[in-house]
């Protein structure tokens, strides 16, 4: 792998592990999923194929940002808007 | 316009944790917890950064009265996009009995040593509820408030800010400068990610006691005592309308 794609996939995999430190199912729960994943890629060399899973990965950061964002702002709406339907919201 | 915005942020116990009460029943157990930023300010933080990214905003400083680890939250507040920080560094044990007064009168010290025009604050914190801080700043200052924003946009050379009262909006022109508290639909904050973080250790924390700014902190209030709310007590079922019946009589409903 060329220098500049393995720092890339370093600092991926940096990024993915300090999320998953707030992971509602714990952070041992995704940091031991998170290794597994990529030690299955580990042998892949192919450039494009590299800049691929990077890409996987970078989506799934949003998709925890986002999962965060949704538990913290439904449980701030439960305690504080007690009465509202989920319907009046969006 | 080029503004100067403060907005405060407080330490808080995170909104995840299960509150539990200190055996002594003064206060709650807070060592070992996990803290986090209020939520309500994280809103305001993201408001103001929106702000500076539609080139209303200038400058943004974070303000967070409290206990060393409040540093820690300062600088989430300067990885989501504030400029720099004053931390007011109050020892943990008198942290305790900050009441919003005195923060009221610290953030107003701080605003007009520097010459802030908008200060935006979260309209609650999630662990005493008070809700005052951003008016008491206001009063203070004689300034206009906008409590409770959902929106807030440019108008002329002030702001049009829209609020959230019982049963409906309210549309307030307020005249700068301003203090605004931000409501949970204002925004979606961004998360402070990990090269945000590390770049914000390079931003400038400063760092100041009460006594620096001349604000006296001693407590104004006693915490007689603190308790959890009464459980629930369990239901049971009921076989037919009769049985029903006879147990809402036994219970003296009907």
């Amino acid at each position: 792998m060329s220098g500049k794609l393995r720092s890339r996939v370093i600092n991926l995999y940096k990024q993915l592990h300090y999320m998953g430190k707030e992971y509602p199912k714990g952070a041992d729960f995704f940091h031991t999923r998170l290794k597994k994943a990529f030690l299955k890629n580990k042998d892949v060399e192919d450039p494009k194929a590299i800049e691929k899973l990077i890409a996987r990965g970078e989506y799934v950061i949003k998709e925890i940002e986002a999962l965060y964002m949704l538990r913290k702002y439904r449980s701030l709406k439960k305690s504080y808007y007690p009465d509202e339907k989920p319907a009046q919201t969006s | 316009m080029s503004l100067r915005v403060l907005v405060g942020v407080k330490r808080v116990i995170d909104y995840a944790v299960k509150v539990r009460v200190r055996p002594d029943h003064k206060w709650v157990v807070t060592d070992g917890v996990k803290h986090s930023m209020n939520p309500f300010d994280e809103i305001a933080v993201e408001e103001a950064v929106r702000l500076k990214e539609k080139k209303v905003v200038a400058e943004i400083v974070a303000v967070s009265c409290g206990p060393p680890q409040a540093q820690e939250t300062l600088r989430t507040a300067l990885a989501m996009g504030a400029d720099k920080a004053i931390h007011v560094e109050v020892p943990a044990k008198e942290a305790e009995t900050l009441a919003p007064l005195h923060v009221a009168n610290i953030l107003a010290k701080i605003i007009q040593e520097e010459k802030i025009d908008l200060v935006i604050l979260g309209k609650q914190a999630i662990d005493d509820d008070s809700n005052q801080t951003g008016q008491m700043v206001a009063g203070l200052l004689n300034w206009p408030q906008a409590t409770f924003a959902s929106e807030i946009v440019q108008d002329g050379d002030g702001l049009k800010v829209t609020r959230e009262i019982d049963g409906g909006l309210e549309v307030v022109q307020v005249k700068l400068p301003a203090v605004v508290t931000t409501d949970l639909r204002l925004n979606q904050p961004r998360y402070a990610t990990l090269p945000n973080i590390m770049k914000a250790k390079k931003k400038p924390i400063d760092k100041k006691t009460p006594a620096d700014l001349g604000v006296d902190i001693t407590p104004r209030q006693e915490i007689i005592s603190v308790d959890e709310p009464p459980t629930r007590q369990a239901g049971a079922k009921v076989a037919d309308v009769a049985d029903l019946v006879q147990k809402l009589k036994e219970a003296g409903r009907i």
